[in-house]
């Protein structure tokens, strides 16, 4: 690694730690595209088996090449603007959706060494960033001039705004028992206590003392990445496709990305703060950034059941369950939380 | 009480998590996809597919011109004109089905009174521009010398039910 630094300041001088970075944004965002790609695949394969079929089978053996051509023929497409949409935001819109999406990963710790940007702020950091990934959504409905997409953008902008509260509270009951906003502090917090000490440390990880947060975030997770069974803002039996319904070609082809970018980030959080990032569940087994990608996909199945199992939500209930169930949920195990860490019981010291 | 029930219940995500099991135990259920070029389903001797238009064993055309399938025909995709032939038979001249109209209804099978017009088991056929799918008497005639083995077989398979 020494050999490597000396070798780019001597080609690169001064500019080295830009370039340096430049290399590792690529080296994380290269592989998250190729897995977007393959949750596509994964997608189509899983709710396949769950409807007693195969899923895609042709393009490839099993139908592995089977995402490469979709991105490939949506490259080719044309991108239709309205004739009565406003263009310019009609264009950036796509790029305001995937930017946060992949903005977010720059502080998402793989193991305790290995992460982009090691700020003390980083939990705060996701927040804001991730919620910034509504204005693509807001700006196309809006762009588009057309009645389908600003539905599908009015709706989706209610939504997030309720469902980011309960997210904010359960990342707040986090924190408060990690006593940091660091995500690799987070993570490291999870490692101790009586259970890990028994070698069992996957019975320490903040799920199971934060069970009820565990599970608000999960499901806010969900509806903040507009997965079925919250899906309202696309919606496609009630408003066609909601918000991307006038996108076309590569411009639709970034919001997929962005979904799917969001779906993996979301899953990647959740195993971060609740179920213990790289930390192996049992002590006689290492810890690495395997068991990071393990709890990610067991996520990220979970958002494909969900879609294979559930209908979608009306929207006055989306709305019920954000504010009338999550949010006095979060506010009484927030008081739980406190009164548990103040009294003699406290497990977090 | 009841209500404090559904509570419950609601609180713990009871019928989601139902739900998520009966899609569970389906993921690991055998697949019932048919590997359509590779495998087919079974079909019936009843099967309504491409028209053919058949032979007595002697060669000699069956359809007498009664136009009985062009008046029943609902998509109206029969064409049919008839002179006398010099030997006197009422014979068609022209025989057209347009199977861009054709709704595969068996009516005109049903209703030709010496069963020459009827419907193979043929699916698999394509025209690749405006007017290939326009099938003319030679065609049909044609369709029938072919897979007159198989329209025997099937007709008389059949007519134990009728």
């Amino acid at each position: 690694m020494d050999a490597l630094m000396n070798f780019g300041t001597g080609i690169f001088g001064g500019a080295w730690p830009a370039v340096w970075t430049l290399i590792k944004i690529v080296l994380i965002v290269a592989p998250m595209m190729l897995g977007v790609a393959y949750l596509t695949y994964f997608e189509r394969k899983v709710i396949g088996y769950m409807q007693v079929r195969i899923g895609p089978n042709r393009v490839g053996p099993w139908g592995l090449i089977q995402p490469i051509a979709d991105g490939l023929k949506l490259l080719m497409k044309e991108i239709i603007v309205p004739s009565g949409a406003n263009k310019g935001i009609f264009i950036i819109a796509p790029m305001l959706a995937i930017a946060p999406a992949l903005a977010a990963w720059a502080v998402v710790p793989f193991t305790d060494s290995l992460v982009l940007a090691n700020i003390d702020a980083s939990l705060l950091y996701i927040m804001a960033i991730t919620s910034m990934g509504v204005y693509g959504i807001i700006l196309s409905g809006w762009a588009s001039n057309s009645k389908y997409a600003f539905l599908g953008a009015m709706r989706s902008a209610a939504q997030m705004v309720s469902y980011e509260i309960s997210m904010g509270f359960s990342l707040i009951c986090v924190l408060m028992v990690s006593n940091s906003l660091n995500l690799v502090e987070i993570v490291n917090v999870q490692d101790q206590g009586r259970f890990a000490g028994l070698g069992l440390s996957f019975l320490s990880w903040n799920w199971l003392p934060l069970f009820p947060m565990f599970l608000v975030y999960l499901i806010s997770g969900v509806a903040e990445t507009n997965r079925a069974p919250f899906d309202v803002a696309e919606g496609e039996s009630e408003i066609v496709a909601g918000f991307h319904v006038e996108y076309s070609g590569m411009a639709f082809a970034v919001f997929f990305l962005a979904e799917y970018a969001n779906m993996i980030l979301v899953s990647a959080l959740t195993a971060i703060m609740f179920l213990g990032g790289w930390l192996s569940p049992v002590g006689f087994l290492p810890d690495g950034i395997l068991w990071l990608f393990a709890k990610m996909s067991a996520i990220l199945f979970l958002f494909l059941w969900f879609r294979a199992t559930f209908p979608r939500y009306r929207y006055d209930q989306l709305m019920r369950l954000g504010w009338k169930v999550f949010v006095p949920i979060c506010l009484i195990w927030l008081v739980v939380v406190g009164v548990w860490m103040m009294s003699p019981l406290n497990i977090w010291k | 009480m009841g209500s404090m029930k559904e509570i419950f219940n609601s609180l713990f995500l009871k019928e989601l998590l139902k739900g998520m099991s009966v899609t569970g135990k389906y993921f690991f259920a055998r697949k019932i996809t048919v590997q359509y070029p590779e495998e087919k389903t079974p079909q019936s001797f009843r099967f309504r597919g491409l028209h053919a238009l058949r032979r007595y064993p002697n060669g000699e055309e069956r359809c007498i011109a009664c136009k009985l399938c062009e008046a029943i025909c609902p998509a109206l995709a029969i064409t049919i004109e008839a002179e006398p032939r010099d030997d006197g038979s009422r014979r068609t001249t022209r025989y057209d089905i347009d199977l861009t109209k054709c709704i595969f209804c068996g009516f005109c099978e049903e209703a030709c009174p010496v069963d020459a017009v009827v419907e193979t088991r043929i699916f698999e056929y394509h025209g690749e521009k405006r007017g290939d799918l326009y099938y003319t008497k030679q065609m049909l005639l044609a369709n029938g010398d072919r897979y007159e083995d198989q329209i025997a077989k099937d007709r008389q398979l059949d007519a134990s039910y009728r």
